[in-house]
C-alpha cells in the first residue's frame, strides 16, 4: 500500500484571542495565506505541486466562511489549479485535515496535500455560526445538551478528579511550555507572522503565563458553576444523563482550561514519489488514523475510545507508543486519558499544551501533530500518538512513526 | 338558538356574541367555530360594516375548547388520526388567520377592517387564542377575571396559534410564564404581559370605540409588517441564541424530560421563529398534532381535566340524597391537620369550632389560620378585614359544649384507637342526632373506629393530606356500616372547600397510603441491595414524581415509617412479610436519624435545616454495589410497586371506580402526572407487556411483583382498564 509521509510541519505563533492580542489585526484569510506561503517557500512547491489544500476551521462564518480554504489558496502564492477544501470537525478539524490527506494519498488520490487549519477566535467568536444541537429543542433536549465546560466538570465528577489535580496539571503545562520556548524546542515549526511589508507582527506564543503556581490558580472561581447550578441550570440536565451523580463538581476555570487564541498550522503530506520529485526527505509516516462518536453530554472523553480504536485497528498496544499529545481542552480531559491508560504523565504533552499556549480550534489538531513530531525527533523516539476531544461527543487520533 | 349571534349596531360595528347554548361557560365546539367563520365572512363582505367586536354574553368570556372535540376527531379519522387532527388544527388556523388579516391586501396591508375582542370575564385556552388573533383586546377591570393559556397543565399546548402569536409578540423568554407554566393572569398583569391591550369597566364599549377609531396601521400585526424581528432575538440572533440554549436546558431540568408537551411547545416556538408566520402556524400544527398523538396527552386530559371535574361535580355521589352542605363544622384536635382543616373550612365560609384539650392548644391551632392570612396580606391576596372576618368564623375552645349545632365533625386527634373512641363518645353526647362524624385517620380502619359510635351509619373517614391547604385531594373512606348520607355529606363538604374527592372502601391504608408505602419501601429495598440512593431518587424524578422515595421518607420522617411497620406487623402477625426495608428503617431509627425534622436521616442537613447531601454513613452498612442497575430497571421497580397495589385495590373493591384510582394517585402523591395515573399508565404500556414484566420482576426481585389475577386475565384478553372499566358505560349499565 502507498504510504503517506509528513514532509513538513509548521505553525504560526498563537496570539491572545482578544483585542489586545497581537494577531487581532490580522485577517483569517491573511494568516491562512501566510501559512500556506511558508509551506510553499520552505519546500519549493512550484506549480500544481499538491492535489489539494484541506483546511480545518470551526466557525465558518463571515471572514472564515465561504470556503476559506479556496480563498486562502487564491490569496497565497500557490498555483490556482490547487483547489481548496474547508472542513469542520470542531476541535479536531486540523487533525482531520491531515488524516483525510493521508488517507487520500494511501488510497491513491493524488501525491501530496497541504493539510492544516486556522482559527481567529478573537475575530470570529466561537459559537457565532450557531448550532442546532444547542438550540433546537428536538435535539438539545433529547441529547441532554450541555456546554463543554459542564461536560469537562462531568468528567471530573464521574472519574473523581479534584480541583487540585486539575490545577496541578495546568501549572505543569505552563512550566513545560515555558521550558520548551526557553530551549527553542519549537524553532523548527514556528514561523513569524509578518505584515504585507514584511514587518514582523508576532514570533512567539503570547498567551502563556510562565511561573503560574497553584496559589495563583486557587484564586480563580469555577467558570461553569453559575450556569450549572443557577441559570439556566445545566447540572440538572447533566444529572438526567448521569443519574447516579448527586451533583456536578465544578473544578474548571480559565486557568485549567484551554486558552482562546488566534493561530494557524499546516503540514505537507505526500507519498514517496512526491518526495523524490521535489527532493524532500520524509520525517515520519502517518501510521494510522481514527475517529469515533460517543455520548454528547459527557462529550469530551473521546481521546479514550478513539485511542482504543486506533490501537486495536492497528494491532498495537498502549505500550508501543513512545509519546502522546492529548489536547488540553480542559484539564480533566487529559487526566481522564492518563487514568484510562495508566500512562506516565511525563510522556504526555511533553512541551505543554493548550492550557498554556491556547487552542485555536481549527488549527490545534495540526499543531499537536507537528509538536509531537518535533519532540519524537528531539528525543529520538519512534512512535507518537496525538488525540483530541471533540464537541458534540467525538474523538480523533493520529499515530505517526518516524522514518 | 346557536352558540354565536351576529348583530350590526347603528355605528356599523358588527357585534359577534358568544353564548353557548345550555352551558354556564362558553366552550368552543366545532360547529361554533364554523359559525364564527361565517359571521367574520359576513362582516368582511358587508360594506356597511366598519369593524367587528367579538364578545360574550356570559359572565366570563370563555373556558376553552370543548375537549371532547379532540377525541371525536380522533375517532372519525379512522386509521389516520394524525391527518384528521392536523387538518382540523389547520382549519382553525385558517379561521383565526382570516380574523387577523381581515381582508387586507397581502402586499400593501390596506383595505382591512378592525376586529377587537371584548373580554368581559375569565378567558382561557382557545378563548385567549381567538382574542390574540384579533387586532385589539380590551378586558374587564374585574380583578377576579383571569386570562391565560393553561393548556400545558393538561399535557398539551396552545395549538390554535396562541403559541406562535404570543411568542412572536413578546419573545420566547417573556412568553414562558404564560405558555410553559400556564399561568392565568388578572387584567393588570395581563396588560403588562401584553396578553391584552387595555382594561376597561365596559370592555364592549371600549372595544367598539377602538374599532371606530382604528387606523389602517393599527390592524397590521408586527409579523405581517415589513422588518419584523422577534423580541429578545430569534434563535440564531446572538441574544436569542443564549435564550434558546437556556430554554431547552431549563425546561429539560424542570420537567425532567417527563412532559412531552413542554418539549413540543418549545420546538414549535423555535422552528416557527426561523420562518414566516404562515409556515410557523403549520409547524405549530404539526407539533400540536404530535402531542395529541402521544398517549400521555389523552391520559392527562382524561384524568386531570375530565375525570377530576366529574369527581368534583359528584360523579360518585349517592343518588337521591338531598344537599348536605356544611354550615357548622367541629374540628377535634388543633394539631397541624386539625388547624389546616379549620382553615380550609373557614375559607369556604363555614362556622368552625376548633377543639383541643386546653385553650392554649386550641388557640395555637387557630393561630395557623392567622399566619396563613398574614402571608396572604404580604402577597396582596388578603387584607386585615378579610383576615379578621375569617378568624371570627373560628371558635377555638376546649369546651365540647360549643359543638352543639354542628352538622359535621372531623376528628383529627392522636392516632390511637382508644383516644379516638373516648372522643367519639364524648362528642356524640353533645352533637345533634343527625350530625355526621368523620375521622381524619390515615392508618386506622374506619370500620373499627366506627364501633365507638352509636350511629355507625353516620360515621365515615375523611382523609386529608398534608399540608391541608395545599393538597388538592381528599380521600373519603366508607366503613362497613357507613350510609349514603354520610358519603353525600363528605362529598358536599369537599365540594365546599373546593378540593377533589375520591371515595374508597375501608381497607388497610385505604387507597393512597397503600400505594405510597410500596413506593417508598421499594426505594429503601434498593438501598439495601447496594443501589445508589442518588440513582433511586433521580430515577423517580425522571418519572415525573415531585420527590424520590428516599427523600419522601426523610420528609415524612423515619419514625413514622417505623411506627407504621410495627403497627402493620402487629396487626397482620405471621402474614406480614419480612422486609429489608424495615430493617433499614429500624436501624436509622436506632441511630436517631429520624429524617428532616431531626436534621439527619437519609440526608445530612445544614444548620438551617437545608438538605446538603445523602448521608455517607449509609454505605458503611449498605455498601454501593459495583454494578448499578440501569435507570429503566430502577424506574420500573418503582412504578410496578405502586401500580400493582392500585390494581389490587381495584381487584379487592377498595376502589370502585378507576377514575378515582388515577385522579387520586396524581393529586395525592404526584404519581407520574404525564401518565394520567397508575391505571392509565398500565393502559399506555399495555396489559400484556405489564403482565410479562411482572413475571420478570417477580423472578428477579420477589413475590411482591406477582401479577394480580385481574391483570393477568386482562393481559390474556388484551384488555385495557379504560376499555373494561369505562366509568361511563358502567354508569349506563
Amino acid at each position: 500500500m502507498t504510504e503517506a509521509y509528513i514532509y513538513d510541519a509548521l505553525r504560526t505563533p498563537r496570539g491572545k484571542g482578544r483585542k489586545d492580542g497581537a494577531l487581532h489585526e490580522v485577517t483569517s484569510l491573511r494568516l491562512s495565506a501566510l501559512t500556506l506561503n511558508a509551506v510553499k517557500e520552505r519546500n519549493n512547491l512550484d506549480g500544481h505541486a499538491v492535489e489539494d489544500v484541506i483546511w480545518g476551521n470551526v466557525t465558518q462564518v463571515m471572514e472564515q466562511g465561504g470556503c476559506l480554504a479556496r480563498s486562502a489558496v487564491l490569496a497565497s502564492d500557490l498555483d490556482e489549479r490547487i483547489p481548496g477544501l474547508a472542513i469542520n470537525r470542531f476541535c479536531a478539524s486540523g487533525m482531520e485535515a491531515v488524516n483525510l490527506a493521508a488517507n487520500q494519498i494511501k488510497g491513491g488520490a493524488g501525491n501530496a496535500y497541504i493539510a492544516g487549519g486556522v482559527e481567529m477566535m478573537g475575530r470570529v467568536a466561537m459559537g457565532s455560526d450557531g448550532a442546532a444541537i444547542a438550540v433546537d429543542p428536538s435535539l438539545a433536549m433529547d441529547s441532554y445538551f450541555v456546554p463543554q465546560g459542564i461536560s469537562a466538570d462531568i468528567i471530573a465528577t464521574e472519574y473523581g478528579f479534584s480541583r487540585e489535580q486539575a490545577d496541578a496539571l495546568a501549572v505543569e503545562s505552563q512550566r513545560r511550555a515555558a521550558k520548551a520556548w526557553e530551549e527553542g524546542r519549537f524553532e523548527k515549526s514556528v514561523i513569524t507572522v509578518t505584515d504585507q511589508n514584511g514587518l514582523p507582527i508576532l514570533d512567539h506564543d503570547e498567551y502563556m503565563r510562565p511561573g503560574t503556581g497553584m496559589d495563583n490558580l486557587a484564586k480563580l472561581n469555577p467558570a461553569f458553576q453559575m450556569m450549572g447550578e443557577a441559570m439556566p441550570g445545566f447540572d440538572k440536565v447533566a444529572i438526567m444523563k448521569y443519574p447516579h451523580l448527586e451533583r456536578i463538581n465544578h473544578i474548571h476555570h480559565a486557568g485549567n482550561s484551554s486558552g482562546i487564541v488566534d493561530g494557524a498550522a499546516a503540514l505537507l503530506i505526500g507519498n514517496k514519489e512526491f518526495g523524490a520529485q521535489f527532493g524532500l526527505t520524509p520525517r515520519a509516516r502517518i501510521k494510522s488514523t481514527a475517529k469515533i462518536g460517543l455520548d454528547p453530554t459527557i462529550m469530551l472523553t473521546g481521546p479514550v475510545p478513539v485511542t482504543q480504536k486506533i490501537l486495536s485497528d492497528d494491532g498495537m498496544n498502549i505500550g508501543d507508543i513512545d509519546l502522546f499529545e492529548v489536547n488540553e481542552a480542559f484539564a480533566s480531559v487529559v487526566l481522564r486519558f492518563q487514568q484510562a491508560f495508566d500512562v506516565d504523565p511525563e510522556l504526555v504533552n511533553v512541551n505543554g499544551g493548550s492550557i498554556a499556549m491556547g487552542h485555536p480550534l481549527g488549527a490545534t489538531g495540526a499543531i499537536i501533530i507537528g509538536t509531537l513530531l518535533d519532540e519524537l525527533e528531539r528525543q529520538d523516539k519512534e512512535v507518537g500518538l496525538a488525540t483530541l476531544c471533540i464537541a458534540s461527543g467525538m474523538g480523533a487520533a493520529t499515530v505517526i512513526e518516524r522514518v | 338558538m346557536t352558540d354565536f349571534t351576529y348583530d350590526v349596531d347603528a355605528d356599523g360595528v358588527a357585534i359577534i356574541t358568544w353564548d353557548a347554548v345550555g352551558k354556564s361557560m362558553n366552550v368552543l365546539t366545532r360547529e361554533a367555530f364554523g359559525l364564527v367563520e361565517g359571521y367574520i365572512d359576513q362582516a368582511l363582505a358587508d360594506d356597511a360594516v366598519k369593524g367587528v367586536v367579538i364578545t360574550s354574553a356570559k359572565k366570563d368570556f370563555a373556558g376553552g375548547m370543548d375537549l371532547n372535540v379532540l377525541a371525536s376527531i380522533r375517532e372519525e379519522s379512522g386509521d389516520n388520526p394524525a391527518q384528521g387532527l392536523f387538518d382540523f388544527t389547520m382549519g382553525g388556523h385558517s379561521i383565526l388567520r382570516k380574523i387577523e388579516r381581515a381582508d387586507m391586501e397581502p402586499k400593501t396591508n390596506k383595505g382591512g377592517k378592525p376586529i377587537a375582542c371584548a373580554i368581559n370575564g375569565t378567558c382561557a385556552g382557545i378563548g385567549t387564542e381567538i382574542a390574540l388573533a384579533c387586532h385589539h383586546r380590551v378586558m374587564t377591570d374585574n380583578p377576579k377575571a383571569k386570562i391565560g393559556l393553561p393548556e400545558i397543565l393538561l399535557g398539551i399546548f396552545p395549538g390554535a396559534g396562541g403559541t406562535t402569536r404570543y411568542s412572536r409578540m413578546v419573545g420566547a423568554m417573556a412568553a414562558a410564564p404564560v405558555l410553559l407554566e400556564g399561568k392565568m393572569l388578572d387584567p393588570k398583569k395581563a396588560k403588562s404581559a401584553q396578553l391584552i391591550d387595555a382594561v376597561a369597566a365596559d370592555p364592549l364599549e371600549a372595544a367598539r370605540d377602538w374599532v371606530l377609531n382604528a387606523s389602517p396601521a393599527d390592524i397590521v400585526k408586527p409579523w405581517d409588517a415589513k422588518g419584523y424581528k422577534m423580541p429578545g432575538g430569534a434563535p440564531y440572533h446572538p441574544a436569542g441564541f443564549m435564550t434558546f440554549v437556556g430554554a431547552s436546558a431549563m425546561i429539560n431540568g424542570k420537567t425532567q424530560g417527563a412532559f412531552p408537551a413542554a418539549k413540543a411547545l418549545l420546538s414549535a416556538i423555535y422552528e416557527g421563529a426561523l420562518v414566516d408566520f404562515d409556515n410557523a402556524l403549520k409547524i405549530e400544527a404539526r407539533w400540536f398534532t404530535h402531542v395529541l398523538m402521544n398517549p400521555s396527552s389523552s391520559a392527562m386530559i382524561r384524568s386531570l381535566f375530565l375525570n377530576k371535574q366529574a369527581l368534583e361535580k359528584g360523579a360518585v355521589r349517592p343518588k337521591g340524597v338531598a344537599d348536605q352542605s356544611v354550615k357548622k363544622i367541629g374540628v377535634l384536635g388543633a394539631g397541624m391537620m386539625g388547624a389546616g382543616i379549620a382553615l380550609v373550612s373557614a375559607k369556604a365560609g363555614m362556622e368552625v369550632v376548633l377543639i383541643d384539650r386546653d385553650q392554649e392548644a386550641a388557640d395555637r391551632g387557630k393561630a395557623y389560620s392567622a399566619d396563613y392570612m398574614d402571608k396572604g396580606i404580604k402577597r396582596g391576596k388578603a387584607t386585615e378585614e378579610t383576615k379578621a372576618a375569617l378568624l371570627a368564623q373560628i371558635t377555638a375552645t376546649p369546651d365540647l359544649e360549643q359543638l352543639k349545632g354542628c352538622d359535621l365533625i372531623i376528628e383529627a386527634v392522636f392516632e390511637d384507637p382508644k383516644v379516638k373512641a373516648e372522643m367519639t363518645a364524648k362528642v356524640e353526647a353533645v352533637i345533634p342526632e343527625d350530625c355526621i362524624f368523620a375521622s381524619n385517620t390515615s392508618t386506622l380502619p374506619i370500620t373499627e373506629l366506627a364501633k365507638a359510635s352509636k350511629r355507625q351509619d353516620q360515621f365515615i373517614g375523611i382523609h386529608f393530606f398534608s399540608p391541608v391547604e395545599k393538597m388538592m385531594l381528599v380521600e373519603i373512606i366508607k366503613g362497613k356500616e357507613t350510609g349514603d348520607r354520610a358519603v353525600a355529606k363528605a362529598l358536599d363538604y369537599v365540594r365546599q372547600i373546593r378540593k377533589t374527592p375520591i371515595v374508597v372502601n375501608d381497607a388497610r391504608f385505604f387507597y393512597c397510603n397503600r400505594c405510597i408505602l410500596p413506593y417508598i419501601n421499594e426505594g429503601l429495598r434498593m438501598i439495601t441491595e447496594g443501589v445508589s440512593p442518588v440513582l433511586v431518587d433521580n430515577a423517580a424524578r425522571q418519572l415525573g414524581f415531585p420527590v424520590g422515595p428516599i427523600q419522601l421518607c426523610d420528609e415524612t420522617s423515619i419514625d413514622l415509617g417505623a411506627k407504621i411497620a410495627r403497627a402493620t406487623k402487629a396487626a397482620m402477625g405471621d402474614e406480614y412479610p419480612d422486609s429489608p426495608a424495615d430493617d433499614l428503617i429500624f436501624w436509622l431509627e436506632d441511630e436517631g436519624r429520624l429524617g428532616r425534622k431531626a436534621s439527619a436521616g437519609f440526608f445530612d442537613y445544614d444548620a438551617k435545616g437545608k438538605r446538603t447531601e445523602y448521608w455517607k454513613g449509609m454505605q458503611e452498612k449498605y455498601p454501593l454495589a459495583e454494578d448499578q442497575p440501569s435507570l429503566t430497571e430502577v424506574q420500573e421497580r418503582l412504578m410496578f410497586a405502586q401500580v400493582l397495589e392500585s390494581v389490587r385495590a381495584l381487584e379487592e373493591g377498595v376502589l370502585e371506580d378507576i377514575r378515582e384510582g388515577d385522579v387520586g394517585a396524581v393529586l395525592a402523591w404526584g404519581f407520574a402526572p404525564w401518565s394520567g395515573g397508575p391505571l392509565s399508565w398500565l393502559d399506555i404500556i399495555g396489559t400484556p407487556y405489564a403482565a410479562e414484566r411482572c413475571d420478570q420482576l417477580t423472578e428477579a426481585y420477589g413475590d411482591r411483583f406477582t401479577c394480580p389475577p385481574l391483570l393477568r386475565e386482562m393481559a390474556q384478553k388484551g384488555q385495557s382498564f379504560y376499555g373494561r372499566f369505562d366509568p361511563e358505560k358502567a354508569s349506563a349499565a
